[in-house]
């Protein structure tokens, strides 16, 4: 088994957490995907630390991010798939 | 992994069993904890409670303040209790409940007497409740007895991947042999309260939990001046990688594993509907809510942080579990179980779970957590509205 730079919780998910110290740009990621056991492999675009979000596909403003399977808020400035995902792109949809 | 079927606890004269065998002076105001304090300082073996309130509170807020004392009295990790306040009807009434578990307990006043007498005549009844309590030896107790909380702080996003999964799958495992557990943290739940709703066992369990959720969102609305965004997440969760609250809810919600809860608790309320798991209407400030689980009468607390939550409880012990690996390194005198190995895969969720029943146990059978070495007692009343 190859070692696993992040993790994405559901297949669903549009976004996986890195769970190394930190990704660097053009890094080829393992990733791998709880619920079903498989690996996907990611390039990444930005500098991204541990504990902190992978997009996994291209995300336009105004959708919807997926996490465990859930929404967890919504884009708002478009996302390329490989870049940081954080509260400078992503907002809640509570409040 | 073969689950014990019983850990060494303090049998009381109600039946229930504790973790921990404390002797606490409780102050009943905010006046009366330079007397409580003084007692304790006098009289090895005994701890005293301040806090900061308990002076013209009324209605919904002083009953609060009454079912935490006398919660707090009652947990069966206290084997004798003094309570103080400035004047002696709230005294009596406090004592007077907590005497229903059948254990000492005995009240003092300082109004009409002052604080220098007071601290004499309640040092001699705390030396004598001290002594007497440190006879009392470990016995062999089933699961069922122990009443487990859990409540999760300074989450990251290595809380929902790791170390709350790790809690939730011991839930999945004791649940089976009679254990009590209580979830709380109401506002944390925002964004996943549909889903956690849906985990009520009746329908009436969860037709409370929307109320109770509900309630609390129209009073943010009505007290918040823009939004939580500020408060919730956090600047040390979205440090941590958490973007929302309802990423933090789904995070969250993890530590119940695949349980139902059978039924809704106010704050600090003791649960009467048998083994099981309870959702506890709660703050997520976590001293708060711990300082609200004990008062409800649950004996031993799993914290799962991200970032590092330092927090402990004068009498219900916390035992705290980090899946973050740079956490478990930088603070590791306040971490007693590192689950972080999930996140590099060396370790399944199965595994961490077994891994926190076993520390589960050994603190059970009188080990202390690293929050009780380094003497963290956090002990928060909840208020609910400013007093009269």
């Amino acid at each position: 088994m190859s070692n696993t730079d992040i993790i994405i919780h559901d297949e669903k998910d549009n976004v996986g957490v890195v769970v190394i110290e930190k990704i660097t740009p053009d890094q080829d990621c393992n990733c791998w995907i709880m619920e079903n056991d498989k690996s996907v492999s990611i390039q990444s675009i930005d500098e991204i630390p541990l504990g902190h979000k992978i997009a996994m596909t291209d995300l336009n403003e105004g959708d919807t991010i997926l996490k465990y399977g859930h929404d967890i808020g919504k884009v708002v400035k478009n996302i390329k798939k490989g870049e940081h995902v954080h509260v400078h792109n992503v907002k809640t949809k509570k409040w | 992994m073969e689950i014990p079927k019983s850990f060494l606890g303090y049998k009381r004269e109600n039946g229930r069993a504790g973790t921990r065998n404390h002797v606490i002076i409780l102050p009943v105001d905010d006046i009366s904890n330079a007397c409580a304090e003084a007692v304790a300082n006098n009289i090895k073996g005994t701890i005293a409670l301040p806090h900061s309130y308990g002076r013209l509170q009324f209605g919904a807020d002083l009953e609060l303040h009454f079912r935490t004392m006398i919660g707090t009295g009652k947990n069966p990790n206290v084997a004798a209790v003094i309570v103080v306040g400035i004047e002696p009807k709230w005294t009596k009434r406090i004592v007077d409940a907590i005497a229903s578990t059948g254990k000492p307990v005995e009240g003092f006043s300082i109004e009409g007497v002052g604080d220098i007498d007071t601290i004499a005549k309640v040092s001699k009844k705390a030396q004598e409740f001290s002594m007497w309590a440190s006879e009392k030896q470990r016995e062999e107790c089933p699961m069922s007895d122990l009443w487990i909380s859990v409540k999760c702080g300074e989450s990251d996003t290595t809380s929902g991947l790791a170390s709350n999964p790790t809690v939730g799958n011991l839930m999945d495992k004791l649940e089976p042999f009679g254990v009590h557990l209580c979830f709380g943290e109401t506002s944390e739940l925002t964004g996943a309260e549909t889903v956690c709703e849906k985990r009520g066992k009746t329908p009436e369990a969860q037709a409370k939990f929307k109320k109770t959720w509900n309630d609390y969102n129209d009073f943010i609305l009505k007290e918040a001046t823009d939004d939580l965004s500020e408060s919730q997440p956090t600047a040390g969760n979205i440090a941590g990688g958490l973007t929302t609250i309802e990423e933090k809810a789904f995070g969250n919600f993890q530590k119940i594993g695949g349980c139902q809860f059978i039924d809704v608790l106010e704050p600090a309320e003791e649960p009467t509907k048998g083994a099981g798991l309870y959702f506890m209407d709660t703050s997520s400030a976590a001293a708060e809510c711990v300082t609200l689980q004990a008062a409800g009468g649950f004996n031993i607390h799993l914290f799962p942080t991200g970032q590092g939550n330092i927090i402990g409880n004068p009498i219900e012990p916390v035992i705290k579990l980090t899946a973050n690996p740079l956490t478990a390194k930088t603070m590791s005198e306040h971490i007693d179980v590192d689950v972080s190995k999930i996140l590099s895969r060396e370790m399944n969720l199965s595994q961490a779970g077994d891994e926190l029943i076993k520390s589960t146990l050994r603190v059970a059978n009188g080990r202390l957590t690293c929050a009780e070495a380094l003497g963290h007692k956090e002990f928060v009343m909840t208020k609910l509205y400013r007093s009269a």
